[in-house]
């Protein structure tokens, strides 16, 4: 199969709009005979089932908790962007697409990526007309803060849950489509096949969690929006559900992987604890606007934070990047506070952990509130309560997180962070029309690899989720469904439906019949670690080797000794899991493969082989200018075809931030 | 903080799904961290037990941070265990000592039926939201999000309202399983907003009407519901929600 993008001809800020005055479009009559499948309900999930919903198809959406509003866009913290230029501070969408394709390392499609920036602004306009309660300034108007990787001021939120009100806003246009008949909502149901019939997707395979019995869907084209795989590592900043199963069951099916290694590793998270750990916990990037990141000068300086004085402290971005200082990229800031941490430097009783510290901010915030006041005479402790109000105003409910998590007050000392699995880059391949290798099967949001490269900007998520949902797929699916209109609703006794689900049961009664001695938890924490240690924040080719063959014995394993209780036919959360760490193994050894071959540094992969000699990731453009696109032959085969991309608008340079 | 371990006994409700009687198991966990998340002290449990060859522990959780509003168990009689405004994901081994009893049970009310063990059904909820929890705008009809200054005190009050993520505790600490402090959350955010408007009528008597209908108790003022909810919803919410329903009632009765 040829590997056709679709971009439309012409010029970089017309494109989508001649693709949309040319698009092929659905009568309302015809909509309302065609069905379509959407699985998974956060903000991509969310947003294309309302509106198609509203559109007029008939849509059924799936998700596995318990109601829709779970998904976990839920828990994005930080904020949205826009190129609304409310700050006038000279932002634009070429600018928000310039800053995109730059952020991502030029390992995006600037096409998609132009399109994302076109539809930005409609996407706060929509949200607020929803009612989402963004914040605002004492005229009224919206506020916008600033995130790391841009020079303006383009992010839209809402304290610190802008993720959660986001997708309120999405589900409960959602449940609206719900009353008026238009969406069907299968909760507590996991996608576990896509049906194909002539070559086309029209159907899946779920399974009702409660009570254990498959099901089949029809449908004329099914929606894959089931986020990322960043739990393949096991600890991640994911939710404990977050899993790859559906959108690798279509990659098994023929829907190619476009950059499976591409992760997203979050600089400022808390630090593992032990052994039990199940998961780990982001502080938004936001903090970095205010919070300085910087270790103790000496190593191995087990003194508290607040007795290590200001000459004795190592701000390192500031030192190393003083262009960007504490905003560098995600994945610059990660790898600096990985490297001090490796030399020796780290903080806490791991020494796996750096401070990120307010201290700065609490005081300029407090001199600022009584400037506002004119009460010159303040002295230091009233001015740093002021401050510590304001500080709670920006950040009050990451503060309390880290507290109830902790046990210590980050306003009064540093928090400790450590960089964290957040976000996979990766995903299935799509073109222009966000159309996977196979016809009818879409996908959207975090589970594509479309718009964000090899490293994803902060707040780029959302808006990436919305995007395709809201703005993009309500058009190019009509595209395709516009020749589809003959097709009447098939069967769900179809062969192909039937053989489907024979593939589903018999998998399903494998794994119980193993009864082996191992925990489906255990199998999960020992890829993790592999995942973690040989393909996380820095890679060789050395260890992918390793990490491959680690991989393979851990599948056999894993089918020969895992140990499930309970039965088939009820809720069993632990056949739940084993269906989902089966399928991570599998593209955990996707991912390993996918980085040996990629013997560059770029955004969020840094190889070992390829950097500079001060230490800074050194990308490949002559070699590696493409998207590496798997095709699935076998188990454990794949085969690589290539996109090779090319710029005509943000011309490749080596990202400085310096 | 100092770390330290402690052993426990849990006493944990067991119901194999939602037809059959379900009834408190004894379970003892030993060398538990003070620095473990409560959750992660019944992962500890569940591994123990698959290992043993008995069926762990079915309970509902998923982001682990306290926002997506899926984890729901009552501890020792109180929604959310021992700590105020946090979720059973936050609440930390920290908040408990060597030897402790724990109590452990699902949510109760008769609008929340038990699916097995701690798991509830809490379509309900959903149900409410599809009555009229939303503003009726499609996709590609906003204007301006500009165009529409709203007052800081009123866009802050609309989301203290709307960061409720819809967990049920409120249901579960009131003796009566009343819903109001959801209703009233969602039905105070779209009212303080001038979006909200068109529909601020109709949205309280069909949300109230669908609440009424899932059989969920009456508010009797104890105040439980704002005392156990972990994102500290205030009760000043129902009694907005009150006076919308008033009107509304005198309004459509004419």
């Amino acid at each position: 199969m040829s590997l056709d993008s679709k971009i439309p001809h012409g010029e970089m800020d017309k494109k989508w709009t001649d693709y949309k005055g040319h698009v092929k479009l659905v009568n309302p009559s015809n909509k309302r005979k065609l069905e379509i499948i959407v699985v998974g309900t956060g903000l991509a999930g969310a947003s294309a089932a309302a509106s198609l919903g509203e559109m007029g198809y008939k849509v059924k959406a799936f998700c596995f908790q318990d109601s829709p509003r779970r998904a976990h866009s839920i828990a994005a913290q930080g904020g949205i962007n826009a190129a609304k230029n409310y700050q006038n501070d000279g932002d634009s969408v070429f600018r928000l697409f310039y800053d995109t394709v730059k952020g991502g390392d030029y390992r995006a499609r600037e096409a998609n990526v132009h399109r994302l920036a076109e539809v930005s602004n409609a996407i706060i306009d929509q949200c607020v007309a929803q009612g989402v309660p963004f914040a605002r300034e004492y005229g009224g108007l919206l506020s916008n803060r600033s995130f790391g990787g841009t020079q303006v001021q383009r992010t839209f939120y809402a304290a610190g849950q802008t993720g959660q009100q986001l997708l309120l806003g999405a589900y409960s246009a959602l449940e609206r489509q719900v009353a008026l008949g238009n969406v069907t909502i299968f909760k507590r149901h996991e996608m576990l096949d896509i049906v194909k019939i002539d070559g086309k997707a029209r159907g899946i395979i779920a399974r009702d969690l409660v009570s254990g019995d498959l099901e089949r869907h029809f449908g004329h084209a099914v929606l894959l929006c089931t986020g990322g795989y960043s739990n393949v590592f096991y600890l991640s900043t994911n939710a404990m559900g977050s899993n790859v199963t559906a959108i690798w069951k279509a990659h098994k099916q023929g829907a190619y992987f476009g950059n499976p290694c591409f992760t997203q590793i979050h600089p400022t998270c808390i630090p593992v604890s032990g052994d039990y750990q199940s998961k780990l916990t982001l502080m938004s990037e936001s903090l970095r606007n205010d919070g300085r990141i910087w270790v103790p000068k000496k190593k191995d300086d087990n003194r508290k934070a607040i007795d290590i004085i200001e000459e004795e402290r190592d701000y390192y971005l500031e030192r190393r990047y003083p262009a960007f200082g504490n905003l560098v990229p995600r994945d610059v800031a990660s790898r600096a506070a990985k490297e001090r941490c490796d030399e020796g430097y780290g903080v806490g009783s791991t020494k796996l952990a750096v401070y990120l510290d307010f201290q700065d901010a609490i005081l300029r915030y407090g001199k600022i509130e009584v400037g506002k006041s004119g009460n010159t005479g303040t002295n230091e402790q009233e001015i740093i309560k002021l401050g510590k109000a304001v500080i709670e105003e920006k950040y009050g409910n990451l503060f309390e997180m880290y507290e109830k998590i902790t046990g210590e007050n980050p306003y009064e000392m540093p928090m400790r962070i450590y960089p964290a699995v957040h976000y996979t880059m990766g995903g299935l391949w799509v073109d222009y029309e966000l159309k996977t290798s196979v016809d009818g099967l879409y996908c959207l949001g975090e589970a594509n690899f479309s718009d964000h490269g090899a490293n994803r900007l902060g707040a780029s998520a959302l808006m990436q989720g919305l995007a395709d949902g809201y703005f993009v797929i309500p058009y190019t699916l009509g595209n395709y469904l516009a020749d589809d209109i003959r097709t009447t609703s098939i069967s769900t006794s179809h062969p192909a439906f039937e053989e489907a689900e024979k593939i589903v049961s018999e998998r399903i009664i494998k794994l119980m019949g193993i009864k082996g001695n191992q925990t489906v938890e255990s199998f999960h924490k020992r890829l993790g670690k592999i995942m973690w240690e040989k393909c996380g924040m820095a890679r060789n080719a050395k260890g992918l080797q390793e990490a491959i063959t680690e991989i393979q014995i851990l599948k056999k394993e894993f089918w020969a000794d895992v140990k499930i209780p309970g039965d088939i036919n009820e809720m069993n959360t632990e056949l739940d899991k084993a269906g989902r760490v089966a399928d991570f193994i599998e593209l955990g050894e996707l991912m390993c493969v996918d980085a040996l071959e990629r013997n560059e540094s770029c955004g969020g992969h840094f190889r070992e082989e390829s950097q500079t000699e001060e230490g800074e990731a050194k990308r490949d453009d002559e070699n590696y200018s493409y998207v590496s696109v798997w095709e699935f032959k076998e188990e454990s085969d794949w085969q690589l075809n290539k996109e090779s991309l090319t710029f005509d608008i943000v011309k490749p340079s080596q990202r400085s931030y310096k | 903080m100092e770390q330290y371990n402690m052993n426990l006994t849990l006493k944990v409700w067991k119901q194999k799904n939602s037809k059959s009687n379900g009834s408190f198991e004894t379970y003892q966990v030993k060398d538990i961290s003070s620095e473990m998340s409560f959750l992660e002290m019944f992962d500890v449990l569940n591994e123990q037990l698959i290992k043993a060859a008995k069926n762990p522990i079915a309970f509902d959780h998923d982001c682990r941070e306290g926002i997506c509003g899926m984890c729901s168990m009552y501890i020792d009689g109180r929604a959310h265990g021992p700590w105020t405004k946090n979720t059973v994901c936050q609440l930390h081994m920290r908040a408990f000592k060597d030897g402790d009893t724990i109590v452990v049970e699902p949510w109760r009310s008769a609008a929340f039926p038990v699916l097995r063990d701690l798991v509830v059904d809490r379509s309900a909820f959903d149900r409410i939201m599809q009555a009229g929890g939303f503003v009726s705008v499609n996709t590609g009809n906003a204007v301006e999000a500009n165009t529409l200054p709203i007052d800081k005190n009123d866009a802050d009050a609309s989301f203290d309202a709307a960061s409720c993520i819809g967990c049920g505790a409120c249901v579960a600490a009131c003796k009566n399983s009343s819903a109001m402090l959801f209703v009233s959350a969602k039905v105070s955010q779209l009212a303080l907003l001038p979006q909200g408007q068109p529909e601020r009528e109709s949205r309280v008597l069909n949300m109230v009407a669908q609440m009424d209908k899932e059989g969920f108790g009456n508010c009797t003022n104890t105040y439980a519901c704002e005392a156990e909810c972990p994102k500290g919803i205030s009760i000043s919410n129902i009694a907005r929600m009150n006076r919308d329903y008033l009107k509304a009632g005198l309004n459509s009765a004419e």
